[in-house]
C-alpha cells in the first residue's frame, strides 16, 4: 500500500541551513548535508530544500549544495526557490536533484510548468502554492514569499497548473504557517478530493495530531514540516509510529 | 569488477552513480557500444517519457545492443518499462525482453488513485537473488504514471489500484519499476544485491 509521506523542510541561505538550532546530537546543524542525513535516518520520507538566497552567487552555490546532498542522502529530495527557466531546472536535476519546486515564477509564466513537464517529466515538477484566506472566505493565492497578494483563487490555479502538467501540489496555507494550531483543512481537502495529482500539506503542524488530521480528515497526500523538526518538538519516528497506530499507512 | 551504467537521455543518472558511491562501489557512464559490451554488469535507468528514450535508443543503435547483453542487466524505472514488450505511453513499441506489456494507471470509480504514483510502498512475492535478504513488504520509491502488468517474468509485485510487477527477470535481464538509488537502506541492499549476482 502506498504510504503518506512525511517530508522535512530545510531553509537554505548561501548554502546554510536557516533554522537549525538545538541539535547537540550532529557536528553542524548549520550544514544542510549533515540534516538532511539525519532526518533520513530518523525515517523521512522526502526532504525539501528551499533556497532563499538573494546574491549573484545562488545559482552556483545552490547546485554545488544540490551535488553534495545527492552524493549523500538515499532518499528523494525536492530544490525550490527562485527556480525561473528550463535551464535552472536543468542544472539541479543534473546535480542530482529528483524534484524542483516552482511558485512565482510559474505563477507569472505558466508555460513555464509546461515546459518544464514536456521536458523533464511531470514526476518532477512540484508547484508550489503559498495561500491566504482572505475575509471573504476564499483562499487566495500570494507571491514572492507571500509578500503580493494576487486576485487568483487558490484552487484555479492549481487545477490550472495541473492541466499545465504539474505533478504535486506543495500547498502552504499563510493562515496556519507558525501558528502551529494544525493544518488548513479545508482547502488542502478542497484540492485533494478534485485535482488528480498528490497533494503535500504544509504551515501549522504543532502537534502530532495535526499530522493525523490532514492526513483522515482531508486527505493529504504528504505534510510537511520545519520548525517542530527543527526544534524537536516532535520527532519524525515518534510521529510514523503514532500515525502508523491510527491506521495510516506509514513507512517504518 | 566493471560496472556501466548506459548513457542516454534518462534523468536519474547522476542519482544511479551517486548511490553506487555510496555502497562503496563507482561506475562508468557511457553510451560506448565497446565498454557497454566489455562490462561485467550494465545499469540501464531512465526517467522521462518511453517514446523519446526509445528513439533515442534506435539513433544510436542501442537498441540492438542492449537486446544482445550477455551479462546481468538492470533495468530501473523507465529503463525496465523500455525492456517490455510495448508501452502505451504513446504506442511505443520496447525492447521485448520481458514479456509484459506497459499500461497507464487509471483513476476510474473502481481505482481511485492519484496519478503519477509518487512515494512508498511495498514490495512482495519476491524472488531471484535480487531480493537477497530483502524482507517481504519493504517499502521502495515509486515514481511513475505506467507500470507492467504481471506476468511470467514477474519478481516483485506491488499494489496500486491493482496489482503490478515492481520487478521483473529473465535469464541475465533484471529490472525494477522501483527507484533503489532512492529507496533508503532497502534500495542499496538491492544495488548490492546486483553487484553481487
Amino acid at each position: 500500500m502506498l504510504t503518506k509521506r512525511i517530508i522535512a523542510c530545510l531553509d537554505i541561505k548561501d548554502g546554510r541551513t536557516v533554522k537549525g538550532v538545538n541539535f547537540e546530537d550532529i557536528r553542524d546543524a548549520g550544514d544542510p548535508v549533515e540534516l538532511g542525513a539525519l532526518y533520513a535516518a530518523q525515517g523521512a520520507d522526502e526532504l525539501v530544500f528551499l533556497d532563499i538566497t538573494a546574491t549573484n552567487e545562488r545559482r552556483k552555490t545552490l547546485s554545488e549544495l544540490v551535488n553534495k546532498i545527492a552524493h549523500h542522502i538515499n532518499i528523494p529530495f525536492t530544490v525550490g526557490g527562485g527556480i525561473a527557466s528550463v535551464d535552472d531546472v536543468s542544472v539541479l536535476l543534473q546535480n542530482g536533484a529528483d524534484k524542483i519546486s516552482v511558485n512565482t515564477s510559474a505563477f507569472k509564466d505558466p508555460t513555464l510548468v509546461k515546459d518544464l513537464a514536456k521536458e523533464f517529466g511531470s514526476q518532477c515538477v512540484v508547484l508550489a502554492i503559498d495561500t491566504k484566506k482572505e475575509a471573504d472566505g476564499n483562499w487566495y493565492v500570494y507571491l514572492n514569499g507571500g509578500r503580493v497578494k494576487t486576485d487568483m483563487r487558490c484552487f484555479d490555479w492549481a487545477k490550472q497548473a495541473v492541466d499545465l502538467g504539474a505533478g504535486e501540489i506543495l500547498l502552504t496555507s499563510m493562515n496556519n504557517d507558525g501558528t502551529k494550531q494544525g493544518f488548513a483543512l479545508d482547502i488542502t481537502q478542497e484540492l485533494s478530493a478534485n485535482l488528480p495529482v498528490p497533494i503535500i500539506a504544509s504551515g501549522g503542524a504543532g502537534k502530532m495530531e495535526h499530522f493525523g488530521d490532514v492526513f483522515q480528515l482531508a486527505g493529504a497526500d504528504a505534510a510537511l514540516a520545519a520548525s517542530i523538526f527543527h526544534y524537536k518538538e516532535i520527532a519524525i519516528p515518534e510521529l510514523k509510529q503514532y500515525l502508523a497506530e491510527k491506521g495510516i499507512a506509514m513507512r517504518l | 569488477m566493471k560496472l556501466v551504467i548506459i548513457k542516454y537521455n534518462a534523468g536519474n543518472i547522476q542519482s544511479v552513480l551517486y548511490a553506487l558511491e555510496r555502497i562503496g562501489t563507482t561506475a562508468l557512464v557511457t553510451d560506448s557500444p565497446d565498454e557497454i559490451l566489455g562490462a561485467d554488469k550494465v545499469i540501464f535507468p531512465g526517467v522521462g517519457e518511453a517514446s523519446t528514450a526509445m528513439q533515442y535508443l534506435q539513433e544510436r543503435k542501442l537498441d540492438q545492443l542492449i537486446i544482445q547483453l550477455k551479462q546481468p542487466v538492470l533495468g530501473i524505472c523507465l529503463g525496465m518499462q523500455l525492456m517490455c514488450k510495448h508501452s502505451e505511453e504513446n504506442d511505443t513499441k520496447c525492447l521485448g525482453i520481458f514479456n509484459s506489456s506497459v499500461k497507464g494507471f487509471k483513476n476510474d470509480a473502481e481505482h481511485s488513485i492519484k496519478i503519477p504514483q509518487i512515494g512508498w510502498n511495498t514490495i512482495y512475492h519476491l524472488q531471484t537473488p535480487l531480493f537477497s535478504q530483502i524482507k517481504e513488504n519493504s517499502y521502495c520509491y515509486f515514481v511513475h504514471g505506467y507500470y507492467a502488468s504481471p506476468g511470467e517474468h514477474t519478481i516483485a509485485t506491488t499494489h496500486y489500484g491493482k496489482e503490478y510487477s515492481s520487478a521483473l527477470q529473465t535469464n541475465n535481464f533484471y529490472g525494477t519499476q522501483f527507484h533503489p538509488e532512492k529507496s533508503a537502506d532497502i534500495g542499496e541492499q538491492i544495488l548490492k544485491n546486483f553487484i553481487n549476482l
